[in-house]
């Protein structure tokens, strides 16, 4: 087998490789039908365009997906984090709304702490639910995924709240060195994820309690401290996303806000290459995955299909993600484009690649 | 034996894994009506062997006849619906389901589409007949010992008209008793012409059953012999590739007198430690450097005292005092803070986390000393990972590996490494050579002696009784969920007296030995 060969099944190998690919054929899929979909054109100092639009529409499904790789690699999930974002951004807003000067620096901090702070008390209250008391995740987080509407609800008083605050729309509008500040937050929350779990030992730690709990605690970790800070750092995720959100808009909206974006981050992880099972963890695949699953959105729109089928659209894509990563499903369908199994080329071939790694 | 054609043949079978050669042009032959017994260490290429076999794996290259003709299977269950069914090691049956829905699940007989369960449970009960198994057939499976469930697995891989059966090291969890009954069911099935794989690491059951034995090395086929051209020391010697004098090192040693390892503070002081419905109090004093074993048989309840020593499972009487104070332990964590440290013997479960790379494996249990906020540096942990590598032979050398790709003993290795990492100044080690091969074995007790010249203490856990005498100082004996005695390892003491008192006033025992 040729040095290429062998070069090229090691990109293919990859576990990034068919994430990037997906993502690769879904933008040349958009530039063929609308050719200026990949322009981008500087106005007023900032760059405009279709794939900066996804860029920071993505930031908020990415920041939850942040939080939701974490949960998902402790073998726990958390369905909660669209409430916390609609709490967050509720009591940010509304905070905002009360005060006499809503374009002050001082106001939009003390809402966003405010905001920040009650995501912090129902992470823990998740975190206590699964890791002390013991109650599945699934269960655990659905409490506060239905009951959170209402405590948005209860926060906005039943009404849309609308403010008018400059420093506050700037986190889901603004700009900074030509580039949405949204993103940038978004990197930052990545990067300090990443600090977070990989120049400390957490990483392993939550990957060694998702891949066998009891082997876990039989070496001597505190598992129920590490699923537990897994889900109050879930929660922090949703809150910047929730603030986000509601920033996009200048209004804070308990029912809509973060409506389903749950499902959204649980696909981005998924996308990944984090497996719903808990264990190991792919911050980057996430992003990819979250950055794939906006694309897909914005080409619904930009490809003028009805809103009604929209979401069949994307269903039907997203599975033929997930089974296009699966190695079974590659391998069976490799299998049977060659024919017969003892097709005399592949079996020889594939025990030379095999063989080319040292021992 | 029949000298008739084979009923399988593998011919120059390879197959490699990342970083792995498993098996390297191996050929294998299994006749109609022979007990055939596949020998050799871990990581010889056994699993992998029967694995490519049954269609688990793909062959990289080789051939597979079954009755003449070419196969290859894509999966288990296809090579079931052949004539090749397979009992593994580990029961992997539903123990929530009944005996007779797990012999036919996945296959049950139907009638329009709905199961007839008259119709499961009559064949169920037939198959177990003829295996002369008594059993209710619509109690849950997990009612029923290990072992019954052992043959309840045979039963469900026979009932598919089974040409060949194979049995991976079934009888590792078994008694004696039990052993005995699997043998004579092994024969019967032998008889009726079925060909049966019988794979283990007890030599002693090679020459009670099988008829001929295939021994690997390295994944490399070494020879076949009939069995009783090949003698036991021969097999050893072939299945190491070199001769054994590793076990009498140990022995020759000088063992120093047990008054004055005992002399002092004990390390570990326990009295009437016990939990309710798992162990009876117990008191027991474990000095450094003194290795005690705990003997008895399966079930007496040797792992529930390692285990609450440990924190695993929480007292609900009883102190454990270390360096003479009282300690306060309740969980694995402040354990290890008290230097404990316990490799389980249920490796799978509760040892190894699969996805997880060897590295990471071995130095687990230090960093969740140090916390999450303090992490290793990665310089120091290529070190240590470097050193136990090298000093227990873990193969392959590659710590970036994930774990689930070495075989058993190397596993086991890994979780020793994992321990001795921590300096621990206790070692609980559960059955920590069971189901690995002699090599490994010899390894793993010299390193026991080693460790307790150094001045470490060990909690020797091995339901081989030979093992226990030749590395303790002292052995305590489990029975029934009792300490019933504390024996000075000196000359006096041998294995009968050891069995005697496992046995003492149960003549029950005593009939089986």
């Amino acid at each position: 087998m040729t040095d290429t060969g062998s070069r090229w099944r090691a990109v293919t190998g990859h576990r990034l490789f068919w994430p990037v690919a997906v993502l690769v054929v879904m933008l040349a899929a958009n530039t063929i039908y609308r050719p200026g979909f990949l322009s981008v054109e500087v106005n007023d100092g900032h760059l405009y365009g279709t794939p900066i639009d996804i860029l920071r529409l993505s930031a908020p499904l990415i920041l939850v997906a942040l939080g939701m790789t974490v949960v998902i690699s402790t073998g726990g999930i958390d369905l909660s984090v669209g409430s916390v974002c609609a709490i967050s951004g509720a009591l940010a807003c509304s905070y905002i709304s009360q005060q006499p000067d809503q374009n002050s620096l001082a106001v939009v901090f003390t809402a966003l702490a405010l905001g920040f702070g009650i995501a912090l008390v129902l992470g823990a209250w998740n975190g206590v639910l699964v890791a002390v008391i013991g109650i599945q995740p699934i269960i655990a987080t659905l409490i506060l995924m239905v009951a959170g509407r209402g405590l948005a609800q209860l926060i906005t008083e039943g009404q849309i709240i609308t403010i008018n605050s400059e420093p506050y729309r700037a986190i889901g509008l603004g700009h900074v060195l030509t580039l949405p500040l949204a993103v940038f937050i978004a990197l930052a929350a990545a990067l300090l994820v990443a600090a977070f779990t990989r120049r400390t030992a957490l990483g392993m730690i939550i990957e060694s309690v998702g891949g066998n709990s009891v082997a876990s605690r039989l070496a001597g970790i505190r598992s129920g401290r590490v699923v537990f800070l897994a889900y109050v750092l879930s929660a922090a995720c949703a809150a910047v996303a929730g603030f986000m959100i509601t920033a996009n808009v200048s209004s804070a909206d308990g029912n809509a806000a973060g409506l389903w974006i749950e499902l959204d981050a649980i696909l981005a992880v998924v996308i990944g290459g984090t497996a719903l099972a808990g264990g190991r963890f792919y911050l980057s695949g996430t992003i990819l995955g979250a950055l794939i699953i906006q694309t897909l959105t914005t080409s619904v729109y930009a490809m003028n299909i009805s809103p009604q089928t929209s979401l069949l659209f994307k269903a039907v894509v997203v599975i033929a993600v997930c089974l296009i990563q699966a190695p079974a499903f590659r391998a069976r369908l490799t299998r049977r484009r060659r024919g017969t199994p003892t097709n005399p080329t592949s079996p020889p071939s594939q025990a030379r690649q095999k063989e080319e790694v040292p021992a | 034996m029949t000298e008739s054609r084979p009923v399988l043949t593998m011919t120059g079978i390879s197959k490699s894994f990342p970083g792995v050669r498993a098996l390297q042009h191996v050929d294998f032959r299994l006749f109609p009506g022979e007990v055939h017994a596949l020998m050799g260490e871990n990581g010889a290429g056994k699993s992998t062997l029967i694995k490519v076999l049954t269609g688990v794996y793909d062959t990289d290259e080789g051939t597979v006849t079954l009755a003449g003709e070419t196969v290859s299977f894509a999966g288990p269950m296809q090579a079931t619906a052949a004539g090749v069914s397979t009992v593994y090691q580990e029961v992997n049956l539903c123990t929530n389901l009944s005996v007779a829905e797990n012999i036919f699940i996945g296959r049950e007989p139907r009638r329009l589409g709905a199961v007839r369960w008259g119709e499961v449970r009559r064949r169920a009960r037939e198959l177990l007949a003829r295996l002369e198994l008594d059993l209710d057939v619509s109690a849950p499976l997990g009612s029923y010992s290990l072992a019954v469930q052992q043959m309840v697995a045979i039963a469900r891989a026979i009932d598919v008209r089974a040409r060949v059966l194979i049995l991976d090291e079934p009888t590792s969890s078994l008694d004696a008793g039990e052993v005995a009954q699997l043998f004579r069911i092994m024969r019967q099935l032998r008889d009726e012409g079925i060909a049966i794989l019988f794979v283990t690491h007890f030599l002693d059951q090679v020459y009670a059953v099988a008829d001929r034995i295939t021994v690997l090395r390295n994944g490399q086929l070494v020879g076949e012999y009939p069995s009783a051209d090949l003698p036991q020391l021969t097999l050893v010697e072939k299945m190491i590739g070199k001769e054994l004098e590793v076990l009498e090192d140990i022995e020759e040693q000088p063992r120093r007198e047990i008054a004055t390892l005992e002399e002092g503070t004990p390390l570990v002081g326990v009295s009437k430690l016990g939990r309710s419905g798992a162990v009876e109090p117990f008191s027991l004093t474990i000095h450094a450097g003194e290795v005690v074993g705990l003997a008895g048989l399966l079930g007496s309840g040797r792992t529930e005292v390692a285990r609450l020593l440990f924190g695993a499972d929480r007292p609900d009487r009883g102190e454990v005092a270390v360096d003479g104070r009282p300690s306060g332990l309740r969980t694995p964590a402040q354990a290890i803070g008290h230097g404990i440290g316990f490799c389980s013997e249920n490796r799978r479960a509760e040892g190894i986390v699969a996805d997880l790379s060897v590295r990471e494996n071995m130095i687990l249990a230090m960093q969740a000393a140090r916390g999450w906020l303090r992490p290793i540096p990665r310089r120091r942990q290529d070190e240590l990972v470097e050193r136990y590598v090298k000093a227990l032979q873990i193969r392959p050398a590659d710590p970036e590996v994930p774990v689930r790709n070495l075989s058993g003993g190397n596993q086991q290795k890994v979780l020793l490494a994992r321990w001795l990492i921590t300096e621990p100044r206790l070692l609980i080690l559960d059955e920590p050579t069971r189901g690995i091969d002699i090599g490994a074995k010899t390894e793993i007790q010299k390193l026991v002696a080693q460790l307790s010249d150094g001045g470490m203490a060990v909690l020797f856990i091995s339901a081989e009784l030979e093992e226990v005498l030749r590395l303790s100082h002292k052995v305590a004996v489990m029975r029934d969920r009792r300490m019933v005695a504390q024996l000075a390892n000196d000359d006096s003491l041998d294995a009968d007296r050891v069995m005697q008192t496992i046995a003492s006033g149960s003549p029950r025992e005593e009939a089986k030995r």
